[in-house]
């Protein structure tokens, strides 16, 4: 069936064969032609010769999730191509290497099979082996701009932007591209019927990855201290924080750098050098995944306790354990909410895609400096390391940052007697001193029992009074965090709850359904503790699917401890796989949720 | 950790520092340990020490992770602030509190658990940075607040309170921080306040990482015939092998040396260390030859203690990575960002 603007290509490549900037090539050609786009990486956790799959979404209804589908598919892995094949929707197309000769065993009716002599055309072209495997890639990306109409002229003008210092490579890019263009438009009917055409719905929007996103949100925050231990999916957060600091952080009358990026032994350490620099006023982060969460616990209820400010990224991957590292899950919301031994809880924050990522990243320095605690911000995988069309981000340079109660020497002179731990406000949140102020600011800073005063205790009143007082401090958290994005659709009692990046799927979802006249509602919870509306959400509806990308139901559970939700009513949509969550998979859970329901 | 705060009472005649404050100043709250805790002894060196250098009070950073030794930053220079933080992990956070504010002064107080066997990884990682702090380890070979269970330096055969003695080979965290390039080792004992004050003037003043080992006899757990770390055993086998001298910056050398014996050596803020070596042949300036003094007075079964090695040519953390001198922390936030048209310009890279 023919369409426009509405298709997924897949490449089927082997990682360690640079075929990430053709990919990314064919996917920006695409986006300056004015029309969505959504990339995926499917990876293996390995650094050469396994498969890896990248994914392009056309999609002209600007959707963000994954598709549910392959159109086209170009197979350059031989090692799997009975499953790439089988992948193909009914009626679509499969590209191959045909250099070399395929099976025809493994032919499929429904699928037409366009077979290019890629190496075959490159070995005859180009000298170097590593040279020839390169243009391989590139001349895919030709033979699919003959095949969708991909416009030339882009494609040129992003290779001279690529290599503005090494013009020689855009005249040998181009090449290649021409060899898979002629190729294709000689030997198939160009266009196929699925095929992209022009369209202006690209205009103010980037396309980039949650990471960079939030790297940048890191710089623009002034964060000047950034601890880390490498661990996938996160470590491009930091690789990206250093890349915008050694352009945007040089002192302008030294020369000298005004960040320090620290690359710690370990996740414990990680955790402690963001302590020891928001103890002394610096605003720091650490971005890491699962398992460095579990390592930094410890010091993560030592700062609930002791009240120092933390900034945490926490980028989750597919655990238990060691899990699939380069797959998603959301499944560290509730070891993240509670994180570390005894009585703890913590503030998190939920982008649901880069553009959040950048906008959350100064956010939870503004409400870790604010409320003295640590706030983690719950990425994924999907999040951090995919390439998402989000709208241009923009601050607001008229909003100062807030920096939180810190006492400065003058109002330290002016004071009879500093305590550290005192509700003078009656909001929860004590006043603090940097080291190196005033000698009147001292205090001892420790995560055993201490009092109001900050003095050491074990009495059973004392300690408990500082205890409580950390709760009040929750409930104004509660105010302060970003409100949930709630849409109601028509007056209807069934409603879709979910989190972060599962937006995308789930608003994709809501759209088919009431193309099936099933109108649902729609919360995305934004923040942990939750806000009052949440709750009144919950409350106004007779059922609430609670979609979520991990097994235990997580959200569910939360939402259950932290509003007191009947849990009756939320039923619980789980995706679990590492794979992105896609719309499908939403409402074929919801139909089936509502066939039980009916027929009970 | 007490809470019960000395009395500020002082003689009208007590000395005063330059800054005009006298050691009482300098002083915290009543100790908790036990009485005759050799760790008392070091607190009160660090006390004179920091009095004598006159450290300025808020100045002053105390860092400590868990354990006896690590209590002690409450009993000394109330007016610094101190951060106790979790166990073994004072290095990380001196580390991130140096990075955010490098014109701090900072002592971190540990223990042979807390740096030895459950910090091993952030002691090494520390002086690998070279951060810039005076690292005091207060070493007795024993846990005292979980009642006696031997730590990671204690020696072989050295023998517990209860049970059977010591089988495993001890950590020595000079050798240690010898092996792993640290600038600054020194070696000494709670009991010898004397050669102690000035070894962790050098310390304080080093710009780089500072390791004090103080053998800090545990008169609990640890301080019974057949132990190695108790008052006798130190008293008996412990040996100066280079002595050190501080004279603060500007002040001349009034002491008459002899000549070859006496060594000085210039610090960054101008300051002065004059090694007096005891044992001619030794030379705190070579890693390879302290390395081989040491283990043979080890085999030997001798205690050496004093300035052990210095090497104050190697630059420190910050100026490793090319950092600031402002604190990052002080530095204006607006000057942290560039702006909305940079940022314009930094999204076009991603159309």
């Amino acid at each position: 069936m023919g369409s426009v603007n509405d298709l997924v290509i897949k490449i089927a490549t082997v990682n360690g064969t640079g075929s990430a900037s053709a990919n990314g090539l064919l996917m920006k050609s695409i986006f300056r032609m004015g029309i969505p786009v959504v990339g995926k990486n499917y990876f293996p956790s390995n650094i050469q010769g396994l498969p890896t799959w990248y994914e392009i979404r056309v999609t002209g209804d600007g959707y963000q999730a994954r598709a549910d589908r392959v159109d086209l598919m170009i197979a350059m892995n031989a090692q799997t191509y009975a499953r790439d094949l089988a992948d193909v929707a009914p009626g679509g197309w499969l590209i191959y290497d045909s250099t070399w000769p395929r099976s025809n065993l493994l032919d499929r009716d429904d699928v037409t099979v366009l077979g290019i002599p890629l190496s075959k055309m490159c070995n005859e072209n180009f000298d170097g082996a590593r040279a020839r495997i390169l243009m391989k890639n590139i001349a895919y990306v030709g033979a699919v701009a003959a095949l969708l109409e991909i416009d030339l002229d882009t494609i040129t003008t992003l290779l001279e932007e690529t290599f503005a210092s090494k013009p020689h490579l855009v005249d040998s890019n181009m090449k290649a591209i021409r060899l898979g263009h002629d190729y294709a438009t000689e030997n198939f009917v160009c266009p196929l019927p699925k095929k992209v055409a022009p369209l202006d719905k690209t205009k103010g929007h980037i396309v980039i990855d949650g990471n960079t996103a939030a790297g940048l949100g890191c710089m623009f925050a002034g964060a000047t201290v950034g601890a880390w231990y490498p661990i996938t999916p996160s470590t491009s957060l930091m690789d990206a924080f250093r890349s915008f600091c050694q352009k945007y952080r040089e002192d302008e009358e030294t020369g000298k750098r005004t960040y320090c990026i620290i690359q710690a032994e370990d996740e414990l350490a990680a955790i402690g050098m963001v302590l020891g620099a928001t103890w002394n006023g610096a605003r720091a982060f650490t971005p890491t995944s699962g398992p460095g969460i579990s390592l930094m616990s410890e010091f993560i209820g030592f700062a609930y306790y002791a009240e120092l400010p933390a900034v945490i990224f926490n980028v989750q991957r597919c655990g238990p354990s060691t899990g699939m590292p380069t797959r998603t899950q959301q499944s560290d919301i509730l070891s993240c909410a509670y994180a570390s031994h005894g009585d703890t809880r913590h503030v998190l924050l939920f982008p649901n895609d880069p553009g959040e990522c950048f906008t959350m990243a100064q956010q939870a320095f503004d409400l870790a400096e604010r409320l003295q605690t640590p706030v983690m911000m719950l990425s994924d995988l999907d999040i951090g390391m995919n390439d998402w069309m989000v709208p241009d981000f923009e601050i607001d340079e008229s909003k100062a940052p807030d920096r939180g109660k810190v006492l400065g020497a003058e109002e330290l002179e002016e004071m009879e007697k500093f305590y550290r731990y005192l509700d003078v406000d009656g909001d929860g949140i004590p006043y603090r001193t940097l080291p190196g102020t005033h000698p009147k600011g001292s205090y001892f800073t420790r995560g055993s029992g201490h009092t109001k005063y900050g003095g050491y205790t074990e009495d059973a009143d004392e300690y408990q009074e500082v205890v409580d007082r950390l709760l009040v401090k929750w409930e104004t958290a509660r105010s302060l965090v970003p409100e949930p994005e709630i849409r109601y659709s028509k007056f209807n009692k069934a409603a879709i709850l979910t989190v972060g990046g599962s937006d995308g799927a789930c608003k994709e979802a809501l759209d088919r359904l009431e193309a099936e006249n099933v109108a649902l509602n729609y919360c995305r919870v934004r923040a942990f503790p939750f806000s009052d509306a949440v709750r009144e959400f919950i409350d106004q509806h007779d059922v609430v699917y609670v979609v979520e990308q991990n097994r235990d139901a997580q959200l569910r559970t939360l939402l259950m401890l932290d509003s007191e939700a009947d849990p009756a009513k939320l039923v619980a949509l789980l995706h679990y796989n590492g794979m992105p969550l896609n719309a499908g998979f939403v409402v074929k859970r919801v139909l089936e949720e509502r066939a039980k329901g009916q027929a009970a | 950790m007490s809470y019960i705060s000395k009395p500020k009472v002082a003689h009208p005649g007590i000395p005063r520092n330059k800054l005009g404050l006298t050691v009482r100043d300098y002083e915290g709250v009543i100790s908790t340990l036990c009485a005759g805790c050799g760790h008392d002894s070091v607190t009160a060196a660090i006390v004179q020490a920091v009095f004598e250098l006159n450290v300025e009070p808020h100045m002053l950073a105390k860092m400590s992770g868990i354990g006896c030794s690590s209590k002690t930053p409450a009993y000394f220079v109330s007016q610094s602030h101190g951060f106790n933080s979790v166990h073994g992990r004072m290095p990380s956070v001196t580390t991130g509190a140096n990075a955010a504010n490098r014109t701090l002064t900072y002592i971190g107080v540990s223990g042979d658990g807390d740096s030895l066997s459950i910090g091993a990884g952030q002691f090494v990682h520390a002086i690998r940075r070279n951060l810039n702090m005076c690292y005091i380890i207060e070493n007795n070979g024993v846990y005292g607040l979980t009642k006696g269970q031997f730590s990671a330096s204690a020696d072989i055969g050295s023998k517990p309170k209860k049970g059977l003695p010591n089988q495993q080979e001890p950590i020595d965290p000079v050798s240690t921080a010898l092996s792993l390039g640290a600038t600054y080792i020194a070696r000494s004992f709670s009991g010898d306040k004397e050669q102690l004050v000035p070894l962790i003037q050098g310390a304080l003043s080093h710009d780089g990482f500072a390791l004090v080992d103080v053998i800090s006899p545990c008169v609990t757990f640890n301080d019974h015939e057949g132990s190695t770390k108790s008052y006798a055993h130190t008293r008996e086998f412990y040996h100066h092998v280079v002595d050190a001298d501080y004279i603060p910056p500007a002040e001349e050398i009034k002491t008459q040396y002899d000549k070859g014996a006496a060594m000085p050596v210039e610090l960054h803020d101008g300051s002065k260390i004059i090694l007096r070596k005891i044992d001619d042949e030794y030379d705190p300036t070579s890693r390879a030859a302290a390395f081989k003094y040491l283990r043979e007075r080890f085999n030997a079964g001798e205690i050496i203690t004093g300035l052990l090695y210095i090497d104050d040519s190697r630059k420190e953390m910050h100026d490793l990575m090319g950092n600031i001198d402002t604190p990052l922390a002080q530095y204006p936030l607006e000057k942290l960002h560039p702006g909305s048209d940079e940022l314009k310009k930094i999204l076009s890279r991603y159309r």
